[in-house]
Formats: C-alpha cells, structure tokens, sequence
C-alpha cells in the first residue's frame, strides 16, 4: 500500500526491493569498500553528514578554546620582587607555544574557528548532508544527475579539508577567516602555512561547485513523472536556488584565492599597495563570493524550516509560490550586495547605493518569515524537538535579521564596524539559522534516515540547552560590542569582564545541549524504537518510501498526483500521523 | 519529448560498437542522460567565465589606475606571436569541432585524426608560448611583481603590467594543459571504440570545454598584445 503510483514502463529498470540502504554487505573490510566507493546519493549523503559534525566538532572545541580565552583579560602584573608575570593567558599552552604573544595565538585559533565553521562546516552543512540525501528522493528520482561526480565532490571536500588542517598542524595562520590583504602577504606565518591554508579553501571551492551543479541538473532533468516546477517541495526550490549560488559565485573565491596564493608566493603585487596594487580589490573580490555565501548557508536552512514548521503544524503551507519565488528572490539579491561588508573603506555614494541594495533582502526573507507564520495560525502544532527548532529558528533569525539593520546603516555602521556587535550579529544568523536548522533537519529526518526514531524527552532537553546557552553566550555581546569592545583582541578593559564571563558560561551550556544531543542520536541509533515509514505524517515522497529508504529510493518509480503540502485535501481529518501513508486517492485532480 | 531507442534493450555484447549507451540506471532514457551531461557541462563552463571575469577586472581596474603601463606593456609583446597562437588555437576549435561531428557519423578514423592534429595544436600554442615568449622576456627581467628588473622600462608601474600578464596568460595556458589532458584521454578511449553516433557526449563536451580555452584566448590576445 503505498500513495505513489507503481509505475511499469520502459523506465522502470530493475525495480524491486533490494533492502535498506544501509543493509551490509557481509564482513566490515566489505561495507567500507562499498561505502568509500558508493555512487549511492543516500550514502555520500551520511558520509558528508559526518564529515561535516566532525567539523563542527573541531570548530567547537576552537569556540571553547577562545571563549576560555577571553574569560579574563591578559595582564602583565609587577610581582612584589620587582619582576613581570603574565595572567589570563590560558591559549598559549594549548597550542604549545607558551612564549608566543596571547594575541597571536588567539587570532590563530580564531582564524581556525572561522575557516574550519564557514569553509567546512556551514557552507556544505545541510545542502551537502540533508540536501544529497533528500533532494533526490524528494522530487521522485533514484539518484542525483552525476553520481560520480557526487562521490568525487566528498572526496575532494575532504582532500581540502585536510590542507587546511594540516596548515593548523604546523601553527596556523592569523589573519582571520577572511584572509584580508596585505596583512596576508605580509604576517610572519610562513609561506606554506598560509598557502595550504588558502589552497585548502580553492579545492573545497570546487567541491561546492561540482554540488552546486549536479544538483542544478538533477533538479532540472529527474523530476518524477507528473511534478512539474510548482509541485516541487519547498526544501528542493531552497536546494536549487542554493545550488545556483553555488554555481555562480564559487568561481569568483577560486580565482581570489588563486590570486592570492601568487601573491603570496611571487609578491606580484595586485593586492599590494606598495607596488600599486589595491588591497579593497581583494576585498572586493572576496565579498563577491563571500556575500553570496551567506545565503549558501541560510536558504537551506529556511528551506528546512519550510518543510518542518508545514510537518509538525498539519497544515499546507501558507504562499507556496511566494516562498518558492522568495528563494530565487534572495539567491539574486545576494550578488547586489557584497559591498556592505566594505562601508568603511569606499565613498559615501557607493557605500550609500550597497546600503540601499542590503535593505532590499529584507523583502523576500520578510516574505519568508510571514509565510511561515501566516502557516503557523490554526495549524495543530506538535511541540516536538524539530518543530521547537523551528521556533527557536523564528525567534533567532528575527534577532539576527533586525540586529543587521544598524550594520546595513551607513552612519550606525561607522560607530559597531569590527565590534563584538557584528560578532553576536552573525552568530545569530549562522549559528541561528544554520546550526540550529541542522539540528531540526537532523531530528525531523533522522527517522527516515537511520530508521529509528530519538528520545524525545533527551532531545527537548538538550535543545533547551542550546537555545538558552546560545542566548547567553551571543545576547550580551551586542551589548559589549555597542560599548565598543572590538573584535579579534585576545585582551581588553577590565569593564568588559563580567560580559566576557557571561558570555563564556553561556558556550558551556552550549557544549552541555551538544553533548545531549550526541547522546540521544547514538542512542536511538543502538536502542532507538523502529521508525514507522511515515512517523510524522509528512505528504512529501521521502514519506513515501521505507525508513530507512531503499536502496533504489522506492520500489517503482512514482507519479506525482498531489502537491507536497496538501494536508487540507489529501489527509481527512482526524488522521493519526502513524496513520500515513494513505490509500491511493485522492490526489490532485 | 524524449524518445527510448530499442538498441538500448539489446545486450551490450550484441550491439554495433557505435551504438553502446553507457546510461546510468538514474536515467531514464539515454536522451535524458545526454541533456543532463550537456547541461551540466555548460553550467560548468558558466563557472569558468565567471573565474577569468576576475582576472579581466583586475585588468580594467589596473588598466584605468595605470593606463600609460598598461600602453607601454602591449609594446612590449610582440603582437605576431600571438596572432599565430591565435590561429593555432581557432584552427584547433575547428579541428574539434570536425572530431565531434566525425564521431557523430560514425568515422572513426576521421575523429581519430581530428583528435590529434588538436592535441598538436595544444602543443603548439604551448611551444610558443613557453619558448618564444615567457624565456625569452623572463630572461630579459620582464618580470611580474618585485622580481621585474628591466633597465628600460619607461613607466613605474610596469611590474604590475607583467603580474597580469603571466597570471592571466598562466592561468590560461593551465587551462590548454588540462584540455591536452582530456583530448588525449579522448583519443585513447576513441581508440577503444567507446565513441559513435549514439555516444559522443564525453567527445562533444570536451570540445565545448577546448572551445572556452580558445575564446578566452580570444579576449586575452587583443587585450595584452593589441590595445595600445
């Protein structure tokens, strides 16, 4: 009994059940043969999932090291026998390198932190992991267009991950995730720390690229029979408009880092103001990617949310088109705008004209945000742990989009630019929006995926523990940051202790939810309850195949009949979610 | 609308050697696989415009701060050299083209010979650009950045000139590599009888890929050697 057609013509190749994708292959050496060398999008799917927490993993304990840090400032106290000892420097140990200034040392593992979380955690986190598993099962297809270039993407995800962090291994680099010229041509970080550093971010540049394509493709030519654009789940147009960003704007960071390693290597000069070079075109060309990276990492996400907050609510969602049109909406926006991150080093009338264009994004994502709470009026809502991420996902994301409004103006800019303003700011955003949404990706799917279901009751708790850690850590640094506490010092005024102290509380809560959560999900993974095929009674296809799904995605290929959220027509009323999937009819008409 | 060929259900063994699909169980007819290739690739090449628009605004902006360098730097490059790279690389487009259309005729030995004049096409622009060009300016310190030691130079800011100039010309030439790596991996597998009429998605789409290579050329060849 299934609500997909079976569908028997010459396109249906093989068909039949083969068993769980997960299902082994008999002795261990045999599973990671097939698994290193899988084609399968459901597989490179797990496997960037765990690469990318890895990363998280990594960046976390970066996180910790610097909030540590920062619990007290460094001072250089005059002991009563006249001599110097220095407090507060806790970084310096960690690293090995205890007689290396505190500052140096922080902005190493600040400059980690950003490039481990942006490059190799955020940027592939949920389109790489959630959208390589779902996306093609979504739209009804058995695999992504290019399977092997899937397999070839991870691969080289994880070769660029490893020159970055092998540069770490031989003392880092400090110039800060954005790699700013000249101070990159001209820190005392040797050559090839610094190279292997920015080579590692070119290589996982084409890693984005090749995703971003396959999955533009994939989307364009593997749609089931019978779902034309505007059937697609809201999830895919978040993917697609993800993957067209990806497409457009990676190029740009590869020949920015290109252009930079020569720099750094032959000293030609283009970034370098001594030999009339212009270190604000660098800036400008890494903004170019840089920007539109951001929605690389948010629409994804509110592609997530759009399909939770319709799940876990029971209700169709509210503008279907508008938040379809929105995504694209903002994947355009995205390329006007890269400027602003640039306020105080250009003219009033251009900073003047980005600041204009930065506004015009709050249109499409207002769009979003209103849909989804126009979805949320009389829906019967579920406070299950995914659908408490949604809200703390509304909740943050407001935060953090009405706190960009000061930075995208020009005159408040000037006052919190580089302040810890901009760092809570963010933190709302891509914490907010991308850490957050993993997690509600990672607990509405998990499921379908591992086909078990998680401890509920751990799960709700550990997500209060990174709501509220996530709050106490990143709240009062709007605060600091209005004092006008700047950015990467590893040192400061004693007036901004007790903030630095709340703040570094607040990142142990935040450990405390993560290591909650770690707990639930290897749990349910050993002992968790068997996952029915559609425990939330969700009408999208990935509910329409086994938990977890098969390895051809379903036993014959299925027609679309219904649009992905129509609860009002298809489910009749009091359906118990276990209930799904339903008999065949009635679909769209 | 797509249609399903019924050589597809033969047995591959069974099959004219032109006429293997190697199609992808993902696929649902080989048309829809050649498409999503196609596709894919020009998206791919879309990727590649968007890397060298980089290097061509890095030049505009060099070019407006510094237009007497960037005047004195074209004098400098000897515009005949380029002009025969510039036949080289359009006369190999054609030749890929002709390879392309062979393969879709079902004339192997035709693509075969195609294929190789355009890999020697490669060469060639490499020979000249490498033997006649780089050496001989480099050993004249016409070099990019802080190693330029040109004696006569007659503009301060020539270093910067020569930097786009072998950054741009590099990159591009790293691109000629590549695509004498894929030609040659074409004429090995055409060799092998994986290409024919119903099977020449990898031999068109490199030929997409060689034809970037020369039109990028086309851009670069006026804009270093020819705008005084």
């Amino acid at each position: 009994m299934t609500t997909v057609d079976t569908h028997a013509g010459p396109a249906d190749h093989g068909g039949g059940h083969h068993g769980s994708y997960l299902a082994s292959r008999g002795s261990l050496w045999a599973d990671i043969r097939n698994w290193a060398t899988t084609v399968d999008h459901k597989k490179i799917g797990v496997m960037y999932l765990f690469a990318v927490l890895f990363m998280f993993f990594l960046g976390g304990v970066m996180a910790l090291a610097l909030r540590l840090e920062l619990l007290e400032p460094v001072r250089t106290i005059t002991t009563p026998d006249g001599g110097a000892e220095v407090t507060g420097q806790r970084l310096g140990p960690l690293f090995g390198a205890e007689g290396a200034p505190a500052n140096n040392i922080y902005n190493r593992a600040m400059t980690l932190h950003g490039a481990i979380m942006v490059f190799m955690f955020i940027v592939p986190g949920i389109p790489a992991s959630m959208g390589n598993f779902f996306m093609p099962i979504m739209i009804g297809a058995k695999d992504v267009a290019f399977p092997r270039l899937n397999l070839a993407s991870w691969y080289i995800y994880v070769a660029g991950s490893l020159f970055a962090l092998a540069s770490a291994l031989v003392g880092g680099v400090d110039t800060g995730w954005t790699f700013y010229t000249p101070y990159s041509t001209m820190t005392d970080a040797d050559h090839w720390r610094l190279v292997a550093m920015i080579l590692g971010v070119f290589i996982m540049g084409f890693s984005s690229i090749l995703t971003g394509l396959n999955f533009v493709v994939t989307v364009h030519k593997l749609r089931a029979p019978g779902m034309g654009w505007f059937d697609m789940p809201l999830f895919v147009w978040a993917i697609y408009a993800t993957a067209i960003i990806q497409v457009l704007a990676t190029p740009v960071i590869g020949i920015t880092t290109l252009l930079l390693i020569f720099e750094r290597l032959f000293n030609y000069g283009l970034f370098d103001p001594r030999m009339g070079g212009d270190p604000v075109l660098f800036q400008h060309f890494f903004w170019f990617y840089s920007h539109p990276v951001v929605y690389i990492m948010i629409l994804p996400a509110m592609g997530v949310i759009s399909e939770t907050i319709t799940c876990h609510a029971r209700k169709k969602i509210f503008g279907y088109r508008a938040v379809a049109f929105s995504s694209l909406g903002i994947a355009a926006v995205s390329f006007l705008v890269w400027a602003h991150h640039m306020f105080t080093s250009q003219g009033e009338l251009t900073a003047a004209i980005f600041s204009f264009l930065t506004f015009l994004v709050a249109v499409p994502t207002a769009i979003k945000v209103f849909n989804w709470i126009a979805t949320l009026y009389k829906g019967s809502i579920v406070f299950n742990t995914p659908m408490l991420y949604t809200m703390g996902f509304l909740f943050l994301f407001t935060i953090g989009g009405l706190t960009g409004l000061p930075l995208a103006t020009l005159s408040t800019d000037m006052h919190l630019h580089d302040s810890y303003y901009v760092v809570a700011h963010f933190h709302y955003v891509m914490f907010g929006g991308t850490v957050i949404v993993l997690l509600a990706a990672l607990h509405h799917w998990w499921p379908k995926m591992f086909g078990k279901m998680y401890w509920e009751p751990g799960a709700q708790m550990g997500f209060w523990l990174v709501f509220l850690g996530f709050n106490v850590t990143f709240f009062i640094q709007f605060i600091m940051g209005a004092h006008g506490m700047p950015r990467r010092y590893a040192s400061y005024p004693d007036e901004y202790q007790w903030m630095h102290v709340i703040s570094t509380v607040g990142s142990w809560m935040l450990l405390a939810g993560f290591l909650a959560h770690l707990f639930t999900l290897v749990y349910s993974l050993m002992a968790g309850r068997p996952a029915s095929a559609n425990p939330w009674g969700g009408l999208t296809l990935e509910w329409h195949t086994d938990s977890p799904p098969d390895e051809h995605n379903f036993a014959s290929e299925p027609i679309v009949k219904h649009g992905p959220y129509d609860y009002d027509s298809v489910v009749p009323p009091h359906t118990e979610p276990d209930e799904f999937p339903l008999p065949d009819e009635p679909y769209r008409h | 609308m797509t249609t399903i060929d019924p050589t597809d259900s033969l047995p591959a063994e069974d099959r004219p050697y032109h006429e293997t699909v190697e199609k992808g169980h993902h696929w649902r007819t080989g048309d829809d696989e050649f498409d999503g290739g196609k596709f894919g690739m020009w998206l791919f090449l879309a990727t590649e415009v968007l890397l060298f628009a980089g290097l061509f605004c890095g030049y505009a902006i060099m070019r407006m701060k510094y237009p007497e360098a960037f005047a004195n730097g074209s004098h400098y490059l000897d515009w005949r050299w380029g002009g025969l790279n510039t036949l080289v690389l359009l006369y190999s487009s054609y030749t890929i083209a002709a390879a392309i259309r062979h393969t879709q005729l079902g004339n192997k030995a035709a693509a075969r010979i195609n294929l190789i004049i355009t890999w020697f096409c490669a060469l060639a622009f490499l020979v000249v650009k490498l033997f006649l060009e780089y050496i001989p300016k480099w050993g004249e310190g016409k070099r990019p950045g802080v190693l330029f030691d040109y004696a006569y130079a007659q503009d301060p800011m020539e270093p910067m000139w020569w930097s786009l100039y072998y950054v741009a010309t590099g990159i591009h030439a790293s691109h000629v590599i590549i695509g004498m790596g894929l030609i040659g991996w074409l004429i090995v597998r055409n060799e092998m009888n994986r290409y024919g009429p119903k099977n020449y998605l990898a031999v068109e789409n490199v030929g997409l890929y060689w034809h970037i290579v020369d039109l990028i050329w086309i851009f670069l060849f006026p804009l270093l050697y020819l705008i005084h």
